[in-house]
């Protein structure tokens, strides 16, 4: 066969891979800092799908400037969540917090279905046809658009923590609770901006998944797995792990699609998932705690 | 606790019973088939709620137990002509094995909590999509057993009475089960490695041993749940029966009736099904889509019980209508 | 021939030593107390004797086994019961369910187990709340649970870490009074780690100080409190 295909399909990997690594780093910062388990993350981003949708097909918005608004709709949604409701779990029972947000995700799920229906509803762009030669390889246009804004939020994000006094301070929170308390800081305005941030990644992410997947409910539990399976090969609490480990999946994803089946495509991820939890539970890039 | 039920409550529990053995005398189709949905969830329901209420183990993925009951004996009875009395023996044996290989790499690699809640669904998924392609079992189109209720009854060929009184016996079978272990050796053990397994192990409890009994049980138990439904069905698909969303119901009739209490799935049940279908029923009459709202219905439950009553509903009922003895 | 003995054993965690060389021996019935400043390395002694961590060196016997590579359970089958610094009862469940859960370590039948958990409930005074939920009680109540548990399960050796820290004086002297009389009653063997000298000089025949993770001095209370070293590094001028 010729070889040139394989590359393709590599390259669209990648890419796709891309903006499952912003969802995965949405989902990195709120378990690895909050250590919420959010088993809502795929049906959020679902949800921030529909959105890049409604403002398409009512205003003509392209979902790549869409990602702004919808991003920091999610922050808000975010905050307030964690504020109002994640908060109260922070000492419970870890399965307790789970559960909470399973109900979260189910209640999504279902509202998406009630209010949209159970049909795939896709965006067409003006240019969704479009493609550029790079050398012998035919990059899609949307995917390379969608890949490069994902890279321009994570890396917006990464600055953020690296730079900003608040992004320290979430990361000493992430480090040690206790000892960020201690030293004043206030952990529950902290933890409800980490949840905010994570969330409008989720958003960015779900706006440009938009251009390359169409939405449907029934996407919510598998990008949700999706996540977890990156944020955990790639390492928790590692950003770049969150977008390696997303470059990894989409690979896996679209080879494993090509040579075996189109909807087999998962399975490898799955077994992927079982490899690391068995033998490297800090992932690819994570610290051993 | 598990505190035991006064004499009050046991002639309650008896009457419930008996009106539940007569019922099909009354009732009509529907309701039959409502109830036997809730003795189904409340039977599968306990069989989780033996791993995770008692041993603390949290599984996302118990609908692999099921799928694997449903087809190890349904393709033994469509191509070997092996009915379900013997069948049952070969799918518990299949859905252990799992739940060995499972509990194994999770309790020995020290994969715990939401790890091993994300183990447990990657196996159901792995497994889910693989009978998409194995042609054997009739891949993604599914496998179909004839629709017969000519009364073999041996063969689960018989109609909604036979599944009627079977789903009860398993329901009520299930409560006396937990009952019994919930008083016994291993019973405790489970309660102390949920609790803390550390202070557990220090107090001469093999952890990894009563992990693994707690496993065991539940994915057998699971498994016979898994037969049940494909006799009475007649048809399973990987898509539907392996499901994710299959493992989430699982867990509802336990969670909000009251995890690692005996009687917390059966009251679950009685609950959340019920409601379900009133729900389905009365938005029917508006024209609403219904798989959402009664989907919908059960998510904001599971919000509102664990926001508000995380023990569950059966401690709070038990107390109000004070239906338990403390002992003097 | 000394119930327990530890032999030479050294730990070391990523270049901190917490345990240098330390050697010593608990005869059958003795009361053995271990003291030191914080961070001499006292509880990760204990966790090595019960099994928690292994030692990079040394040798640990108990009844003339050695038990330096067991788990954490099996230590537990062979006759030692441990307590935790912070105490860890089963929240959810009962007093009586939290000795039940040792008292079935050597009593398969509930029944007999819950009998035996019972007796242990009494000597520890914790008999009249055996249906209070462990995670409602208070310290001192808590302290004796956890030494219920542990003795419900038939120990040989008792560990005791640090039982006495948070408790008023008068509930020490209870505590002590209680040990006491367990191990005249009993002759059971108890190795306790303690801060509270008050508590070491009236129940202890042995004290071994640790410093650094090393043992500085070993004796009787009365010459222990004299030592230099022990001064020096410990109590201070003001103890004696």
């Amino acid at each position: 066969m010729n070889p040139t295909i394989y590359l393709e399909v590599v390259v669209q990997g990648v890419l796709t891979g891309l903006v499952y690594g912003l969802m995965a780093l949405g989902l990195s910062v709120i378990f690895g800092v909050v250590r919420v388990v959010n088993f809502a993350h795929g049906e959020f981003t679902v949800a921030a799908m529909y959105a890049a949708f409604l403002l398409f097909t009512l205003f003509g918005v392209d979902p790549l400037i869409a990602t702004v608004p919808i991003a920091i709709v999610f922050f808000g949604v975010g905050y307030g969540l964690q504020l109002a409701l994640v908060n109260r779990f922070v000492g419970r029972a870890e399965h307790e917090q789970f559960i909470l947000l399973v109900g979260l995700a189910i209640i999504i799920v279902n509202g998406t279905l009630l209010i949209f229906g159970a049909d795939a509803r896709p965006v067409r762009l003006s240019y969704g046809f479009d493609s550029f030669l790079v050398g012998p390889v035919i990059v899609d246009k949307v995917r390379l658009y969608a890949a490069a804004a994902a890279l321009t939020v994570a890396a917006a994000l990464f600055l953020f923590f690296r730079f900003k006094p608040t992004g320290t301070a979430i990361r000493a929170c992430a480090d040690n609770l206790v000892g960020a308390a201690v030293v004043g800081l206030n952990v529950r305005k902290l933890y409800a901006l980490t949840f905010g941030l994570g969330l409008a990644c989720v958003g960015a992410a779900g706006a440009l998944m938009e251009t390359i997947a169409d939405a449907k409910p029934e996407l919510g539990p598998v990008y949700t797995l999706i996540a977890f399976i990156i944020v955990i090969v790639g390492g928790l609490g590692s950003m770049t792990g969150a977008l390696v480990g997303g470059v990894l999946i989409g690979i896996s994803e679209a080879l494993a699609g090509f040579v075996l089946a189109p909807s087999m495509k998962s399975m490898l991820s799955f077994a992927l998932l079982i490899l690391v939890l068995v033998l490297r539970p800090q992932g690819i890039m994570g610290r051993r705690t | 606790m598990i505190g035991s039920l006064n004499p009050r409550a046991r002639v309650l529990l008896l009457v419930l019973l008996a009106a539940l053995i007569a019922a099909p005398l009354v009732a009509d189709r529907y309701l039959i088939s409502v109830l036997i949905l809730i003795f189904y969830f409340a039977y599968v329901g306990q069989a989780w709620n033996l791993m995770m209420g008692f041993a603390g183990q949290l599984s996302l993925g118990h609908a692999l137990y099921v799928g694997l009951g449903g087809y190890v004996s349904a393709l033994l009875w469509l191509k070997f002509g092996v009915g379900p009395w013997l069948g049952v023996f070969a799918a518990v044996a299949v859905a252990a094995a799992f739940g060995a290989v499972i509990g194994w790499l999770g309790f020995r690699f020290g994969i715990e909590g939401v790890y091993f809640a994300l183990l447990t669904i990657a196996f159901a998924e792995f497994t889910r999509i693989a009978f998409d392609h194995i042609d054997y079992a009739g891949a993604a189109g599914g496998l179909f057993l004839r629709v017969d209720e000519s009364g073999e009854w041996w063969n689960l060929r018989g109609g909604t009475l036979l599944f009627y009184y079977l789903a009860l016996a398993l329901a009520a079978g299930a409560l006396v089960l937990t009952a019994f272990l919930a008083r016994t050796r291993l019973g405790y053990q489970w309660l102390a490695v949920r609790e803390d397994e550390e202070a557990a192990r220090a107090l001469g409890i093999n952890a990894f041993r009563a992990k693994m009994m707690a496993v065991l049980i539940s994915s057998a138990m699971t498994a016979v749940g898994g037969v049940f439904t494909a006799f009475y069905n007649n048809n399973l698909f990987p898509s539907r029966v392996f499901d994710i969303n299959r493992s989430i119901e699982i867990i509802l009739a336990p969670v909000v009736g009251g995890l690692g209490t005996v009687f917390g799935p059966v009251v679950g049940a009685f609950i959340l099904t019920p409601l379900g279908e009133a729900l389905t029923a009365l938005t029917g009459l508006f024209g609403i889509n219904t798989p959402g709202v009664k989907g919908a219905f059960y998510g904001l439950a599971l919000m509102v019980i664990i926001v508000l009553k995380p023990s569950g509903i059966w401690p709070w009922l038990a107390r109000t209508l004070r239906l338990t003895e403390h002992r003097p | 021939m000394s119930l327990l003995a530890v032999e030479e054993v050294s730990k070391r965690f990523r270049g901190l030593t917490a345990v240098d060389g330390v050697s010593f021996a608990v005869g059958e019935g003795d009361i053995f107390a271990v003291i030191g400043p914080n961070g001499a390395g006292k509880t990760t002694l204990f966790n090595l004797i019960a099994g928690v961590l292994a030692p990079d060196q040394g040798a640990i016997s108990f009844a003339g086994e050695r038990i330096d590579r067991l788990t954490p359970d099996a230590i537990c089958r062979r006759g030692i019961g441990r307590t935790f610094q912070l105490v860890r009862p089963f929240p959810a469940l009962t007093v009586e369910d939290n000795a039940l859960v040792g008292a079935l370590l050597r009593r398969p039948k509930v029944e007999a187990a819950r009998a035996h958990a019972h007796e242990v409930l009494r000597r520890l005074d914790l008999y009249d709340k055996r249906h209070q939920v462990a995670s409602a009680l208070t310290l001192p109540d808590r302290k004796r649970l956890e030494v219920a548990r542990a003795l419900a399960t038939d120990p040989k050796l008792l560990l005791l870490d640090e039982v006495m820290a948070g408790l008023r004086p008068a509930e020490t002297d209870r505590m002590v009074a209680i040990l006491r009389a367990l191990n005249r009653d009993s002759g059971i063997t108890i190795l306790l780690i303690e801060h509270v000298m008050r508590a070491v000089m009236a129940l202890a025949a042995r004290v071994l100080v640790l410093h650094h993770g090393a043992a500085i001095a070993e004796g009787t209370p009365d010459q222990v409190v004299r030592d230099q070293a022990v001064i020096d590094s410990y109590l201070g001028a003001e103890a004696l």
